[in-house]
């Protein structure tokens, strides 16, 4: 068995003057003090990417500022999937015996270290040098070009995708930590600045600074224990021009395999944890993993399904969209928000069941996918 | 190996692809093998220029200084008949489905395909 033993998260937003291992150092600190383990206790540390200080050793750069020798240590690099690929990996780490408790962690001062343009400009680097990028492309875009896709088969309206972004703004409102806390409005959605249409700018998620880290364990150290009761990944393309049906993509296949590994069927859930970089990948995962019918997610954001009192609460610190993206850690808070609320932490944001909670990860263009049920248990 | 076939992406007012020898697999991204199949030397061939829009997107707000200045361009995946499908340029005002013919044109220092409505 594999134990998530603590977690720790920094605001997301401005962090004037913090570099990425400041960040990275502060969100690994909470996750120990949470876990109740010393640095020599960690036996192995897995980290994310920083766009803003690139280093091709970055897990070792951090385990020596932070203090750390770990027998085993290496960074991981599957884009917004990442968070939890590593979270995969160390699960597989502790139970093989390799390690006894895994560090995860990730943290990028993404908003004041750099130009939005350069991160921007980075970012659309993940498209084809040759057949892409010469186009002109950014991020947005690529999704831009899923969504109106995604939209013509399935009959989704650009109102519809709004909704997402204004549940997620109605989290984050319940979030000290949040880089976002002013309401907003389907109308305000659609009256923001175009970005790559059909997405507008309150269809992004935001660039933040931040960190997030959490321990994997072998065995438990606190009295709640969430384990991890199964995981797989799929990764069927890089390039959104090389990508398969819309039928056809990596959640279906990732949802598939972990529900086999865990023994659990999508009725078992209480919490979901999906990724959100734009409000189409919401839609589109939360399709793709079954939360929704086809072209129905919307209908259920308005029903109130995925509300904090609702059948199936979603995001509850407020997603990419709203707690903010500072990269790799930015998909690493939907996890420790899965964390708290599975272990009765969430204060004013409690919901009432989380007991099973399934987490989904996406990198690149719906390219690479991470499937993820977490259970509690006593 | 057989020389390659310049295209768009050499600055050549062509679009290619190849199809493998073995397997018939048929590929836009140019390779010195087969994805499909592994086979060595899939053979190159000059695409029509025609085909059906997949996908657009309306990029308003873009990341250089270059490709500032050209906003709003309208960015598509286009399913050609060869059995590929590329990204490109097309007219604003472009629905998924519409039938499309290829010209090019230069966008930031390089020459991109470019598609307009068939008449």
């Amino acid at each position: 068995m594999s134990f998530i033993t603590g977690v720790g998260l920094t605001p997301f937003g401005k962090h004037e003057g913090s570099s990425s291992l400041d960040l990275m150092s502060k969100a690994a600190q909470s996750a120990l003090d949470d876990a109740g383990l010393k640095r020599a206790e960690i036996d192995g540390i897995l980290c994310g990417y920083s766009t803003v200080s690139p280093h091709i050793m970055l897990a070792t750069v951090f385990a020596e500022h932070f203090g750390i020798r770990p027998s085993y240590a290496h960074a991981v690099q599957v884009g917004g999937a990442t968070g939890l690929a590593m979270t995969m990996l160390a699960h597989h780490l502790v139970t093989s015996g390799v390690c006894r408790n895994v560090l995860v962690v990730a943290g990028e001062n993404r908003l004041t270290g750099q130009s939005r343009d350069a991160l921007i400009q980075a970012l659309a680097q993940v498209g084809h040098p040759d057949y892409e990028v010469p186009l002109g492309p950014t991020i947005p875009a690529y999704y831009g070009l899923v969504a109106t896709r995604y939209m013509h088969e399935y009959g989704v309206t650009e109102q519809d995708l709004a909704e997402f972004a204004v549940l997620m703004r109605a989290h984050a409102c319940a979030h000290p930590g949040a880089q976002f806390h002013d309401p907003i409005t389907v109308a305000d959605v659609m009256a923001s600045k175009p970005v790559a249409l059909p997405l507008k700018l309150l269809d992004c998620c935001p660039v933040s600074d931040g960190g997030a880290a959490f321990v994997i364990s072998r065995e438990r150290t606190g009295e709640a224990g969430v384990h991890i009761r199964g995981c797989a990944q799929a990764h069927t393309h890089q390039h959104v021009t090389a990508a398969p049906a819309l039928s056809a993509l990596g959640a279906e296949i990732s949802i598939a395999r972990a529900k086999e590994a865990a023994g659990l069927t999508i009725s078992d859930v209480r919490y979901a944890a999906i990724y959100d970089s734009f409000t189409i990948t919401l839609a589109m995962l939360l399709e793709d993993l079954g939360l929704a019918g086809r072209g129905e997610a919307a209908a259920r954001v308005r029903s109130g399904h995925f509300g904090r009192e609702g059948a199936m609460p979603l995001n509850t610190h407020g997603g990419l969209l709203s707690y903010g993206h500072c990269g790799v850690g930015g998909a690493m808070a939907h996890l420790v928000e899965a964390h708290l609320q599975m272990t009765g932490r969430a204060a004013g944001r409690q919901v009432r069941d989380a007991s099973i909670a399934l987490l989904h990860g996406d990198g690149g263009v719906l390219s690479s996918h991470v499937s993820m049920f977490l259970e509690r248990v006593r | 190996m057989s020389e390659r076939l310049a295209d768009w992406t050499k600055g050549e007012q062509a679009i290619t692809f190849q199809t493998c020898g073995a397997c018939g697999h048929v590929q836009y991204f140019h390779r010195a093998f087969c994805a499909a199949c592994g086979a060595a030397d899939p053979r190159a061939r000059r695409a029509s220029g025609r085909g059906r829009v997949y996908a657009t997107s309306l990029v308003c707000r873009a990341a250089t200084p270059e490709t500032r200045a050209l906003v709003p361009y309208n960015i598509l995946l286009v399913d050609c008949p060869e059995g590929f499908r590329m990204m490109a340029h097309g007219e604003n005002g472009l629905a998924i489905g519409d039938t499309v013919t290829a010209s090019f044109k230069p966008f930031a220092g390089k020459l991109v395909p470019f598609f307009t409505k068939e008449a």
